[in-house]
């Protein structure tokens, strides 16, 4: 039967955005896009997609992505499915709307109950915007499955799920029964690109959508947060730039500058 | 549960000492309970724990509690939530501080979850508001383009702290305070995630996170060949290699290397960046540099935002000049 996989992808700002396009709005204390730009799936849940296939490929199962928020880019969020998963359930209300981790996982866990039976939960290790590294290790908490944290090397063996986790000087090899969630971090390797195939199947099929109706869920009573400001920190310009006849020579005077100032 | 009070430091410990990430948070902690006016505790989970304590009684908890369990020595995370939970439910803080290392960043959402309370991921700024006493948490956002103030609604309200973000607290063996041991139950159940095998993997020179110097490189270097002229400049030096996320995602240097907010955070005298755009994800690992110099061809590129000198131009003419400059000065 394979490994039952849930894929959670979250959609948001594209961290490429230049410093000098990336607005944020003080008052309801989100980044505003830049007009016209797409926003993209978020990099690390890619990493996550790339897992979820290779133990796909390795182990035999399904992939099913959820992605939570109150409204999507179809290109965008179907990027998934275009890479080879098999099924997408879009989680889109207004009330998805939130940067408090206990209510998103409380959301997914809710979803994840709906979904039914499942061996293995994989999440980037973080979102790109609010960098909240929380979601997928509070997720497991509800779920009250084992967690593998910052993996980047996946299989199931078995039914054991077993990852390479970075360290600062190595990695760890921790392995946990199924079910379990695993997070992945970008040192797994570059995503696959989906194929023209993988677009084509994509496209003809149609995403689940529930709302907060259909899961049952009050939101009302779960944020634990609350964002007080949102500001982007004055940065001084303060950096003496060295020139010289040519480059060669501003890289010399570059050093003369340094030892000057004592620096060096 | 109104009668939550002062802070708690979740304290770690290396070869036997406080880790310098507790006596950070031992200094922040006390700046908060001094403006709460309620006092600074701190817990220890392990074993052999005595000079720890004493320790930690010096950096300035009134209190410390020690949980010892056999569990706990082996460093299971799995074990750390469940007696985290326990000592909380004990010791009733209005606030626990957890540094967000390896460690932390996973146990402190665990142990959030766990209580069913909110938590402030990677503060590095904490204060406490005037009116509502609540703690107020700064925390860089979209990859440190913005800054948010962050509250939680219940308590313990729990922030794990970056790293180096707050000076260790000094020492003064002259502080007094008391040691309490607290009972934690532990069945063996709840470790569900082992280790199974733990692998070091060797480098060759300067560790990047103890260097004084460090050269690092970027996408702007355009392959692997040039890391080796950023390693000749860092031997010159006596310092360490770094890059960016984007060099260490296209495989030209090994992601041991990265540093930024999802690889090292380091503090260097000096940071030379080659090549380096300067997105904010890579400033969060450099900011707390003294002095970063700057070496790009974008003469609007933000790394000489965040840079005190810099040098707009090839980096191919400019870095060979530069790092025969440096030896001439050097000899």
């Amino acid at each position: 039967m394979g490994v039952r996989m849930i894929l959670c992808a979250k959609q948001v700002l594209d961290p490429e955005t230049p410093l000098s396009a990336f607005k944020v709005d003080r008052e309801t204390k989100r980044a505003v896009p830049p007009p016209g730009a797409d926003p993209v799936v978020n990099g690390f849940d890619e990493n996550a997609m790339e897992a979820a296939l290779q133990i796909k490929e390795s182990a035999g199962g399904t992939i099913t992505v959820i992605s939570m928020g109150r409204s999507f880019v179809t290109d965008v969020i179907t990027k998934p499915l275009a890479m080879g998963a098999d099924d997408l359930v879009l989680l889109q209300d207004d009330a998805f709307d939130t940067t408090d981790s206990f209510v998103v996982a409380s959301v997914l866990a809710a979803a994840i109950g709906k979904i039914g039976a499942f061996d293995l939960v994989l999440c980037g290790r973080q979102a790109s915007d609010w960098d909240n590294a929380q979601v997928p290790l509070g997720l497991a908490e509800l779920l009250g499955i084992p967690c593998l944290n910052l993996a980047k090397k996946v299989e199931v063996v078995n039914g054991c799920a077993r990852i390479e986790r970075i360290t600062t000087d190595g990695h760890d090899v921790l392995e946990a029964p199924l079910p379990a969630l695993i997070t992945v971090t970008n040192e797994l390797g570059e995503p696959r690109i989906p194929t023209i195939k993988g677009l084509m199947d994509a496209a003809r099929k149609k995403p689940t959508v529930w709302g907060i109706g259909d899961l049952g869920l009050a939101l009302s009573s779960l944020a634990k947060t609350e964002v007080v400001d949102l500001f982007i920190p004055a940065r001084e310009k303060r950096c003496e730039l060295i020139s010289g006849e040519d480059d060669a020579d501003a890289g010399r005077k570059l050093a003369l500058k340094l030892r000057e100032a004592k620096i060096i | 549960m109104a009668d939550e009070t002062g802070v708690l430091v979740v304290g770690e410990i290396r070869d036997g000492r406080l880790d310098p990430t507790t006596r950070e948070l031992l200094n922040v902690g006390g700046t908060l309970a001094k403006s709460l006016g309620q006092s600074l505790q701190a817990v220890l989970l392990g074993s052999d724990l005595a000079n720890a304590g004493a320790e930690a009684i010096a950096c300035g908890a009134a209190r410390v509690l020690l949980a010892e369990h056999p569990l706990l020595g082996e460093g299971h995370l799995d074990a750390r939530v469940t007696a985290l939970q326990q000592v909380c439910q004990q010791a009733k803080p209005a606030i626990v501080l957890i540094a967000r290392n390896e460690v932390g960043r996973e146990l402190g959402p665990r142990l959030a979850f766990r209580l069913g309370v909110g938590l402030a991921q990677d503060a590095v700024a904490l204060s406490v508001d005037g009116g509502s006493k609540r703690l107020l948490a700064t925390r860089p956002v979209y990859g440190g383009n913005a800054m948010a103030v962050v509250t939680m609604v219940c308590k313990p309200q729990i922030a794990t702290v970056r790293p180096k973000a707050f000076a260790a607290a000094e020492k003064n063996e002259a502080l007094q305070g008391e040691v309490v041991r607290v009972p934690v139950e532990i069945p063996a159940s709840v470790v569900k995630t082992r280790v199974v095998q733990k692998v070091v993997e060797q480098r060759a020179g300067v560790n990047l996170e103890g260097a004084r110097v460090v050269v690092a490189g970027g996408r702007g270097l355009g392959g692997p060949e040039p890391f080796k002229e950023l390693e000749g400049l860092a031997q010159l030096l006596g310092g360490a290699v770094g890059a960016s996320r984007p060099a260490c995602d296209a495989g030209w240097i090994d992601h041991s290397y990265q540093v930024g907010l999802t690889g090292k955070i380091i503090t260097p005298d000096l940071y030379i960046a080659v090549g380096i755009s300067g997105a904010s994800q890579h400033i969060s690992g450099c900011s707390g540099a003294k002095v970063i110099v700057a070496i790009n061809n974008d003469p609007e590129a933000n790394i000489f935002k965040e840079a005190r000198y810099g040098a707009a131009g090839d980096w191919k003419k400019i870095l060979p000049a530069f790092t025969e400059a440096v030896r001439e000065l050097l000899k």
